[in-house]
């Protein structure tokens, strides 16, 4: 009998894993920690080596603006919207492993609250639920340098995952991350060189690159999802040959971008009734993240809990049974 | 890219007189900044310092372990030598270099698998080195051939082979250059193939540039170890760059820095 050839990639490297959260013990709050990465292999591939650790799902929670969110979300989430900690609690109800509190009040557009304020919002989640956090910035750089460090003061000791980073803003983010001993999220703009770019620059800084998860911009199903995959995959083919600056975990901010379609938010298609208006934005959401996770992704921010329950139903059909 | 240093050779005045004088401090300084600079490998050749080539040979590789465990890499044309030396080299070692003779580099073959070392075999036999590409590629292939029916497996094995200096040979550089190709075409991953770089410009005007050049052409054409001057920023600069244009790596505007860590 003919022997059936081993077409198993031999890689030379391994994602970096990253644990974000503290317990008592490690001087935090949290019940529990999170970890991600570890895969030696393509995602999924069990037969070329270790999967690592079943990606994350992020929950996101905004200190304010909820009211803008579209009405399909307002359905599930109702008066939690209001309150970033009831808000907080709902998103561990639907199956939340952290939470991604989105400081979008501290856009100068959508609210211009303080520090201060930010930091009173990173607080009031810290105590309204147990699981790790991540606390990601307005995006606006100027801002974005005076509420973090406030913020990051508020969470020291959480071991929270805090974003973000980018080629023309790193410095003080980097520096607050390392003061108050927190994770750090490295952005690019889709874009494979800069996002080795932004790592080297904030590891010039004096942050760890086994400490960075990389966020390489997210678009979605029918916004350029294909182009984000071929960056994620790109990404993940250099780090498994061999390349530390490309070895982070990743992170997708899927239901930012799911609900930003009109398909999802005002299904455009005759067949769309009241009664399954919603199941649209819950599909697009889910099959945004089924998607990025097939190119690589540890983590991924999300917001129906429909679409964390397909898209964790996927990742336990895709892990390989423990032994 | 494998960049094997070359500096520790007693060629270089610096080194002969150190080992003489067994001045320690100068092999140290000389491992430690080769490897800083961006050397995988230390080359170790006695060279015409002493009579004594074991002895010396171990000494050196004894200065070197004290400050790097990065592999050495034995260089002597000697066997007795070689054999003696091999079994009392602490760490990774690559043992420089045998003929493509299959009686000679079968010995090598089993001395390199019996101490988990790597092999330099040169595409030279008892014929001398080849004046075409023809000869080049059959003595490539046999030592492959003799590297895989020992035992030794292709990743730890370099071929190498032999450039001359272009004011003598002028057609070498380009034979050598296909023969690389070839080479690299026989296995699947292939073995390394190495150059002894700088002897491409012996007694040459513009060593530099010519060593920087042929380095960028021959990796066009397979090139993946040379036995080089690592202190030769540009040279090792030309080495990442080709890396990069050949798809081996990422590029970013700090690549260099990048791949320099």
């Amino acid at each position: 009998m003919a022997s059936i050839p081993d077409v198993a990639e031999k890689w030379s490297r391994s994602i970096n894993t990253v644990v974000i959260g503290a317990t008592a013990e490690e001087g935090g709050t949290r019940a529990n920690t999170v970890e991600i990465g570890g895969a030696t292999a393509l995602p999924f591939l069990a037969f070329e080596g270790a999967v690592g650790n079943p990606p994350a799902i992020a929950v996101e929670v905004w200190d304010s603006g909820g009211d803008t969110w579209p009405e399909q979300l307002k359905h599930v989430y109702g008066d939690a919207l209001s309150s970033p900690a009831a808000w907080a609690k709902k998103g561990v109800e639907f199956g939340a492993e952290l939470i991604c509190l989105r400081l979008m009040g501290a856009h100068p557009d959508a609210g211009d609250r303080s520090g201060a304020d930010c930091a009173a919002s990173v607080k009031e989640v810290l105590e309204a639920v147990d699981v790790p956090l991540m606390i990601w910035g307005c995006a606006v750089d100027e801002k974005d340098n005076v509420v973090l460090p406030e913020v990051s003061a508020a969470a020291k000791g959480e071991n929270c995952l805090l974003g973000t980073a980018r080629e023309k803003n790193y410095r003080t983010i980097v520096a607050v991350c390392l003061a108050d001993k927190h994770k750090l999220i490295c952005e690019s703009p889709l874009d494979i060189n800069i996002a080795k770019q932004v790592n080297i620059l904030c590891s010039d800084a004096g942050f760890g690159l086994e400490d960075m998860v990389v966020f390489p911009t997210t678009g979605s199903l029918g916004y350029g999802i294909e182009y984000v995959y071929s960056i994620q995959e790109r990404g993940r083919l250099a780090a498994l040959r061999g390349d530390k600056l490309l070895s982070q975990p990743v992170v997708c901010d899927v239901g930012f971008e799911a609900w930003r379609a009109k398909e999802a938010k005002s299904p455009p298609f005759d067949t769309v009734t009241d009664e399954n208006r919603d199941a649209w934005g819950v599909m697009w959401e889910s099959a945004t993240a089924l998607v990025l996770l097939q190119s690589g992704a540890e983590l991924l921010v999300m917001r129906h809990p429909e679409a964390i329950q397909n898209v964790k139903a996927a990742i336990k059909r895709l892990m390989p049974a423990k032994s | 890219m494998y960049v094997i240093g070359e500096r520790i050779n007693g060629m270089f005045t610096d080194v002969k007189k150190a080992i003489r004088g067994t001045d320690a401090q100068v092999i140290k300084d000389l491992a430690k900044n080769q490897v800083a600079a961006g050397a995988t490998a230390l080359d170790v050749n006695v060279g015409p310092a002493v009579r004594d080539d074991e002895g010396a040979m171990l000494w050196l590789v004894e200065q070197i372990r004290e400050v790097t465990d990065v592999p050495v890499v034995l260089d002597t044309a000697k066997w007795d030598v070689m054999r003696a030396v091999v079994p009392k080299v602490k760490g990774d070692m690559i043992l420089n270099s045998t003929k493509a003779d299959p009686e000679i580099a079968m010995q090598y073959v089993q001395l390199a698998v019996e101490h988990g070392a790597g092999l330099i075999g040169l595409t030279i036999d008892a014929d001398g080195v080849p004046g075409n590409i023809d000869k080049r590629v059959e003595l490539g292939a046999q030592l492959i051939t003799v590297s895989m029916d020992g035992g030794l497996e292709l990743n730890k094995l370099f071929i190498d082979p032999i450039i001359l200096p272009v004011n003598v040979a002028p057609k070498n550089p380009g034979h050598c250059m296909e023969a690389i190709t070839q080479i690299s075409a026989f296995a699947d991953p292939p073995p390394y193939l190495l150059l002894g770089l700088s002897n491409v410009s012996q007694r040459c005007n513009n060593r530099e540039l010519i060593n920087r050049t042929y380095l960028a052409m021959a990796m066009a054409k397979g090139l993946t170890a040379a036995i080089m001057d690592p202190f030769d920023k540009e040279l090792m600069d030309t080495a990442i760059t080709s890396d990069l244009l050949m798809e081996k790596m990422i590029y970013c505007d700090s690549y260099l820095e990048a791949a320099r860590q």
